[in-house]
Parts: C-alpha cells; sequence; structure tokens
C-alpha cells in the first residue's frame, strides 16, 4: 500500500520536472535568448506551452497533496525549516503563470509585453533555482526541529553550497530538456539549428554543473557522495546518464523529433532515478536525530488506504486525457 | 503586527484573493458552454464571438486562480505546520480527489481553449463542460476539508493526538452538505452577476448591441437562479451552524445573553466591552425560528461561553451582515429579472432594470468574500473547532510581517493588472462589436 503511494509521489516528481520543468527552462531559454532572436524564442515558447503548462504545473501539486496526506510530518517539517525558499519559489510560481497568462491574452500588445515578458523569465529561473535549491536541502542535513537560532533553524539549511549548487543545476538542467523539446517544435530549417546548439550547450553546463553538485558535496562532507557511490544502481544511472550524451547528440542531428526528446526524458530519469537510489527511503536527513523517511513518517495505514484507491482511479482519468491533450497538440504541431 | 496575527492575515489575504479567482474558474465555464451550445444550435454567429470573448476571461482567471491555488497548498503547511501535521492524514483525501478534478479541469480548458477547428465541434463542447463540472467538483472537496475544521470528526483525539482515523468520515462530516451547497450557490450567483453586471454597463453605453443583450440574458438565467436558491441554503447552514457551533451563530447575531424567543437584529453593532449590541433593528422570535423552527427556542448568547474561545465579535456580526445584506438584494434583482423576463422582455435593456444590474455587478464577490469572513473569524480562536486553537498551530519561524507584505503588494499589483487587462479586453470586445450588429 505505502509502496503504491510511494511510487505516484515519485512519478509526479520526475513527470514535474519533465513537464513542469521544460515550461520552466523555456522560460530560461528566453531570458537568455540574444536580442535578435528574442522575438521568435518568445512565439515558439507561447506556442510549445500554451495549451499544457497548466496541465504539467499540475504535477506539483499532484506531489505536495501526496506529501501532505501521506507523509504529513515531512510536509510540516519541510514547510517549517525551508519556509524561506519555498515562499520565494511560490512568489515566483505566482508572478510566472500570471505573466504568461497576461501576455499571452492580453488583447492590446503595446509596451505591456515587454513587462510581462521580464517578470516570466526572471520568475522561470527564480522558481527553478528555489526548486533545485529545496531538493538539495532536503538531504544536505542542516534540517533541524530544535533550532538554536534563527539562522540555525531557518537560513542554515538552504543557505549552503550544496543546496545553492543543486539549484543552480536545475537551472542548466530545465533548459537542457527544454532546448530539446523545442528542436521538434520549430519549423524553421534555422530555427531547429539554433536549437541544437542551444541543447548541446545547456547539456554541457548541465554536465558540468552536475559535477559541481558533487564537488560541493565533498566539500560539504554532508555524506551524499559516500551514498551515492554505495548504492549501486545510483551509479549505473549516472553512467548511463553519461553514456547516453553521445547518442543524443547524433540523434538531434538526425532531424527525428521523437528520439532526441526520449533520450533526453531518459536521461533526466536517470539523474532523478540514482538520486532516489541512493537516499530511499529517506526523504529529509536530518542534522540530529532519526532522517525522516517513508516508513517513518508515513500516515495511518487507512489513510494510504483511501489515498491509494484515489491515486490509482485519479490516473485512471487523468492519464486518457492527458494524452489526449498531448495528442492535439504535441503530435501536430507542424500542421 | 504578532507573528500570529501575521500569518492569519496572510493567510486570510490569499484566500480573499483565490477565491474570487476560484469561483470564476468554476462557474465561468458554464456560461461559456451555454453560449458555445446555442451557437452549435442556432449557428447564429454573435453566439460564437460570446462564447469565444468568456473563453478568454475563463483562460486568464483560471490560470490566476491555478497559480495562487498552488500557494495555498503550501501556504498551508508553511503558516499552520502544526496544523497539516495532524490534519494532513485525516482531512487529505478530499485533497486528493480536488486534485484529480483539478487536473481534469485544467487538462480539459487546453483543449477547449485551443482546440478550436482541431477536434469534433461536439466533443470541444464537452470538453468546455467538463471545465465547469470538474471546476465545481474541485471546489467542492476543497470546502469539505472546511467543513471539517469546523465539524471535525473522524478521529478521536487522544493526548494532543489523532487516532482511530477515518478518511471517509473526516471528509464526508456533519457540515460538508451545508457549506458545499452554500459556495457552490455562491460561486454561481457571484460570477455571473459580475459578469451580468459588466455587459449591463457596456449595454449602458450601447443600448443597440445585440452581444451585450444575449450575454445579459445567459448570465442573468443562470445567477437569478442561483440567486434565488441562496437564501434557502443560508438558512440551512444557519441551522447547522445554530446546532453545532452555537457560538459563532452568538457572534454572527451578536447575541450576548442567552434568551428563549431570541429577535433577530439587523445590523447594529456589538459593543464587547458593555456587552450588548447597539443601534440594531430588532425582529422578535426571527432568532429561535430562523435557527431552531420555533420561535420559543432557546438561542445561546456569547456570555455563555469563556471569554477566551470568543471569536471576533464585531467583525464576525458585520462581515455577516453585508454577506446577508448583498444576498438579499441579488435574490430580489433574480426575482425581478424573472418577473420582467415573463412580463415584457423589453424592459430588460431599459435603463432602470440595467442600472440596477449594474449596482450589483460586486455585490456577489462581496458576499463570497464577507462569508469567508464569517466562517473563519467566527471559528477563531480555534483552528479545528474544539480541539486545536489557531495559535498552537502557527509556525515557530518569526518575522512573519515579511512574507505577508509580500504577499499584499503582489496580490495588490495582480488584482490592479487583472482589472487593467479585463479592461482592455473589454475595450477590443466593443470596438469589434462596434461594426452595426444591433437589432
Amino acid at each position: 500500500m505505502l509502496y503504491i503511494v510511494i511510487f505516484f509521489l515519485l512519478v509526479s516528481v520526475y513527470l514535474y520536472c519533465l513537464l513542469g520543468g521544460a515550461d520552466f527552462g523555456a522560460g530560461i531559454i528566453e531570458l537568455t535568448a540574444k536580442r535578435e532572436s528574442r522575438d521568435r524564442t518568445r512565439i515558439l515558447v507561447t506556442k510549445a506551452m500554451a495549451p499544457i503548462w497548466e496541465a504539467n504545473h499540475m504535477w506539483l501539486i499532484i506531489a505536495v497533496v501526496i506529501l501532505f496526506n501521506a507523509f504529513p510530518s515531512v510536509y510540516s517539517q519541510i514547510a517549517t525549516s525551508l519556509s524561506i525558499p519555498l515562499v520565494l519559489m511560490l512568489i515566483g510560481i505566482v508572478l510566472r503563470g500570471c505573466a504568461f497568462t497576461f501576455r499571452h491574452y492580453d488583447a492590446i500588445k503595446d509596451f505591456s509585453q515587454e513587462i510581462y515578458s521580464k517578470i516570466f523569465t526572471y520568475s522561470s529561473l527564480i522558481v527553478t533555482f528555489f526548486f533545485g535549491l529545496i531538493i538539495g536541502s532536503l538531504v544536505s542535513g542542516r534540517i533541524t526541529t530544535s533550532p538554536t537560532s534563527f539562522f540555525d533553524g531557518y537560513i542554515n539549511p538552504w543557505f549552503n553550497l550544496f543546496s545553492i549548487s543543486t539549484g543552480v543545476f536545475l537551472c542548466c538542467l530545465f533548459p537542457f530538456i527544454a532546448s530539446i523539446y523545442l528542436i521538434g517544435d520549430a519549423n524553421d530549417r534555422l530555427i531547429r539549428v539554433e536549437y541544437i546548439k542551444k541543447s548541446k550547450h545547456t547539456n554541457l553546463a548541465a554536465f558540468i554543473s552536475g559535477g559541481l553538485v558533487f564537488l560541493s558535496a565533498w566539500a560539504d562532507n554532508n555524506g551524499f557522495i559516500h551514498l551515492f557511490f554505495s548504492h549501486i544502481l545510483s551509479v549505473i544511472f549516472i553512467i548511463a546518464a553519461t553514456i547516453t550524451m553521445p547518442s543524443l547528440w547524433k540523434a538531434m542531428e538526425s532531424g527525428s523529433v521523437w528520439i532526441p526528446r526520449i533520450i533526453a526524458g531518459s536521461e533526466l530519469f536517470f539523474i532523478i532515478g540514482a538520486f532516489y537510489a541512493a537516499y530511499f527511503p529517506e526523504i529529509v536527513v536530518m542534522k540530529q536525530g532519526e532522517n525522516l523517511t517513508f516508513i517513518n513518517s508515513a500516515a495511518p495505514e487507512i489513510t494510504l488506504n483511501y489515498l491509494r484507491w484515489a491515486l490509482l482511479i485519479g490516473s485512471l482519468i487523468i492519464f486518457p486525457i492527458l494524452i489526449y491533450l498531448m495528442k492535439i497538440f504535441k503530435f501536430r504541431v507542424k500542421d | 503586527m504578532s507573528d500570529l496575527l501575521a500569518a492569519r492575515s496572510t493567510m486570510a489575504l490569499s484566500l480573499a484573493f483565490h477565491i474570487i479567482f476560484a469561483c470564476i474558474g468554476m462557474t465561468m465555464p458554464f456560461l461559456m458552454v451555454i453560449s458555445h451550445w446555442l451557437w452549435i444550435k442556432k449557428n447564429d454567429d454573435i453566439y460564437l464571438k460570446l462564447t469565444k470573448a468568456w473563453s478568454k476571461g475563463v483562460a486568464i482567471f483560471f490560470a490566476i486562480g491555478a497559480v495562487s491555488g498552488t500557494a495555498l497548498s503550501f501556504e498551508l503547511g508553511i503558516l499552520w505546520p502544526g496544523f497539516m501535521k495532524h490534519a494532513g492524514a485525516i482531512i487529505g483525501m478530499p485533497f486528493s480527489w480536488e486534485g484529480t478534478a483539478f487536473f481534469v479541469e485544467s487538462v480539459c480548458i487546453g483543449i477547449f481553449l485551443y482546440g478550436w477547428k482541431k477536434i469534433n465541434k461536439y466533443l470541444h463542447w464537452v470538453s468546455g463542460l467538463l471545465v465547469g463540472i470538474s471546476g465545481v467538483i474541485s471546489g467542492i472537496f476543497v470546502v469539505c476539508a472546511n467543513a471539517w475544521m469546523n465539524a471535525p470528526s473522524g478521529f478521536d483525539w487522544v493526548n494532543g493526538a489523532a487516532v482511530n482515523i477515518d478518511p471517509f468520515k473526516a471528509m464526508f462530516n456533519p457540515a460538508w452538505v451545508s457549506q458545499t451547497l452554500h459556495m457552490t450557490l455562491a460561486s454561481f450567483e457571484a460570477t455571473a452577476f459580475a459578469v451580468a453586471g459588466i455587459h449591463a454597463i457596456l449595454l449602458f453605453r450601447h443600448k443597440e448591441k445585440i452581444i451585450h443583450q444575449k450575454a445579459l440574458i445567459i448570465a442573468l438565467s443562470l445567477g437569478s437562479i442561483a440567486a434565488i436558491l441562496q437564501p434557502f441554503s443560508g438558512d440551512f447552514s444557519a441551522k447547522d451552524v445554530a446546532r453545532r457551533q452555537p457560538i459563532k451563530l452568538a457572534a454572527m447575531e451578536g447575541l450576548f445573553e442567552t434568551e428563549n424567543g431570541a429577535g433577530l437584529t439587523i445590523g447594529g453593532i456589538p459593543d464587547e466591552k458593555a456587552g450588548i449590541t447597539r443601534y440594531g433593528i430588532k425582529v422578535p422570535y426571527a432568532l429561535s425560528y430562523l435557527a431552531y423552527g420555533d420561535v420559543h427556542a432557546e438561542v445561546k448568547g456569547l456570555n455563555e461561553f469563556p471569554k477566551e474561545n470568543h471569536p471576533p465579535i464585531l467583525p464576525t456580526h458585520l462581515a455577516f451582515q453585508v454577506m446577508v445584506g448583498c444576498g438579499s438584494l441579488l435574490a430580489l434583482a433574480g426575482v425581478l429579472f424573472w418577473i420582467i423576463r415573463i412580463k415584457n422582455k423589453s424592459y430588460i435593456t431599459g435603463k432602470r432594470f440595467l442600472r440596477f444590474i449594474a449596482v450589483c455587478t460586486p455585490l456577489g464577490f462581496i458576499a463570497v468574500e464577507s462569508g469567508w469572513f464569517v466562517t473563519e473569524l467566527g471559528r477563531q480562536p480555534w483552528i479545528i473547532y474544539s480541539i486545536m486553537k489557531t495559535s498552537e498551530s502557527v509556525t515557530p519561524v518569526p518575522g512573519q510581517i515579511f512574507p505577508f507584505l509580500i504577499f499584499l503588494t503582489i496580490y495588490i499589483l495582480l488584482s490592479g493588472m487583472g482589472v487593467w487587462l479585463m479592461s482592455r479586453q473589454i475595450k477590443v470586445l466593443d470596438e469589434d462589436t462596434n461594426s452595426g450588429d444591433g437589432i
């Protein structure tokens, strides 16, 4: 029972990183686009995102709901110790969604478009950074139930080299996912070439910043490296993520829409999988005392039972219509 | 400002902001699908234009509702970790269903908004309908969770922890029917009257515009039904509150002394120190009758309860008066609409009626906001009624004033932008339809 709930939580996180992550990454790509290509980037991003960004965003809500329903003490602990980055992330989420919608629906296109774009692109970066920072903070081993000071309780858990480097890593990973998507969405050959280049750059950036995560973990001595290399699955996954890189680069050039997307999606799966495998079943590594795990923080059996049915039935409803939505908009972009 | 007050203000602000967008996201799709249906059946392009105009409104409000709702799902934990630690396992179930319903809504809204000419027109219409239905369902689930805070059930509270949890009983707690019914009707009423009001204002300017006439009739037909039903649902809710939360009823009414055959106070200002409500109009026996269906029934006053368990009386009482006042006016508007519609349709575009409907534009939302103030303030000092105090559940993180000020700034800014955006939409719609498609 518990494992079904955990499965759905992990799947939601993965899908949020894959689909929501691509949306956030698209915002970052627009932010970093050169002045002369900004307009066509904006048009492409809007066209690719508009019909599906709300659905993509839902995976975060599903993950949060599972977390506070099935693992309420974990949810409360995170919401307390990491409340500052969470609030900053939420502000970003609210501003970003509003700016994107306003930009798309404002009946009069004038100077306001620039403002919406600025808010949308900067908040895409901010949300991605804090999302990554929060993930890193969960395992940085600084979260405490008995803080000795404001700094110790509510700043130190996330304001450290390791958490910041996971934030930076995501800021490279998400635009990488996005630019791979966008290769397939581009109608024009020149734009395709541009996104192939962007995909390669962001892929390299993700690779390097991934290295930085390990480096900062080593400097921080927070047990991440030890855990990572003592789990065979983590090692296999990270090797898999690395050795698929050349085939991805080749696939990008091949002109196929779906092969690069599938490889990039698998790479994301390997990266997240490596992370899960190293820590599972732990969710929050505490500064002192017992770490919070999926097992010791689980809600009573009856709650999990109801939640399991809700998730199973819910997914039977959601997946078919979601696939239908994707089919209408994602498989026919060239129309 | 204390951290507790700041946290409560942040929560109140976020909910007050979200509820407007949630209501519109829930209800406006129904207006849209009615117009869409009329287009399919009558093949009159004016309905197509109206459907598209309304669907833009839905898209904008739904998006803001979705992101502000996401913020709320985190704020529950950020502001009230002590509450969520216990409540999560008990009342998480409606949220998990809400997640599903909301997901369906966000998928269907994508299909509807971008599916023009891409999919079969009936299927397209159904996707719009599903936006509305799943929106209402997700609203019902969320209100179930709130009802549980007023009528905690499905667990035993032993030594500061919940045991014998039954999520099913918690979700279908004694207050769920009255609260979800009241809120769903309120959502239809507020949205439809706001939409009707805006079209009335536009008609006022250009009487001949047929698109606004059609819009007005669709919106008022839907809104009036909700507005006429709402007083009955309100009565049902009041009887429920009288039974389960007598102290909330006493605060709503500004009733200090327990009375047999208590009168209903309309208006008035409760004076907590003196323990009386001044300047109100008293309708004899009415409160006893409304609360218990018996003119001589005993209605408990505030003095019956220890002072530390009193909710803030003045704001609760005033908010209740405002809600009832707005609701009554809208019910009147609803009745008037049907009388005119049956007797003489042409009066609908008459200046007097349009002026009245224009005045009604914000009333539904004022009622929704004040109604939530009654529910939430009236439950204080408890977060889970009679089980856990709000002060026990607040976050230990100091400096809560800062997130409050940040959210305040953002929400004021976004509200301003929303109004600005709407006015620009309307301006363009106005110019578009200016080319003589009047009667």
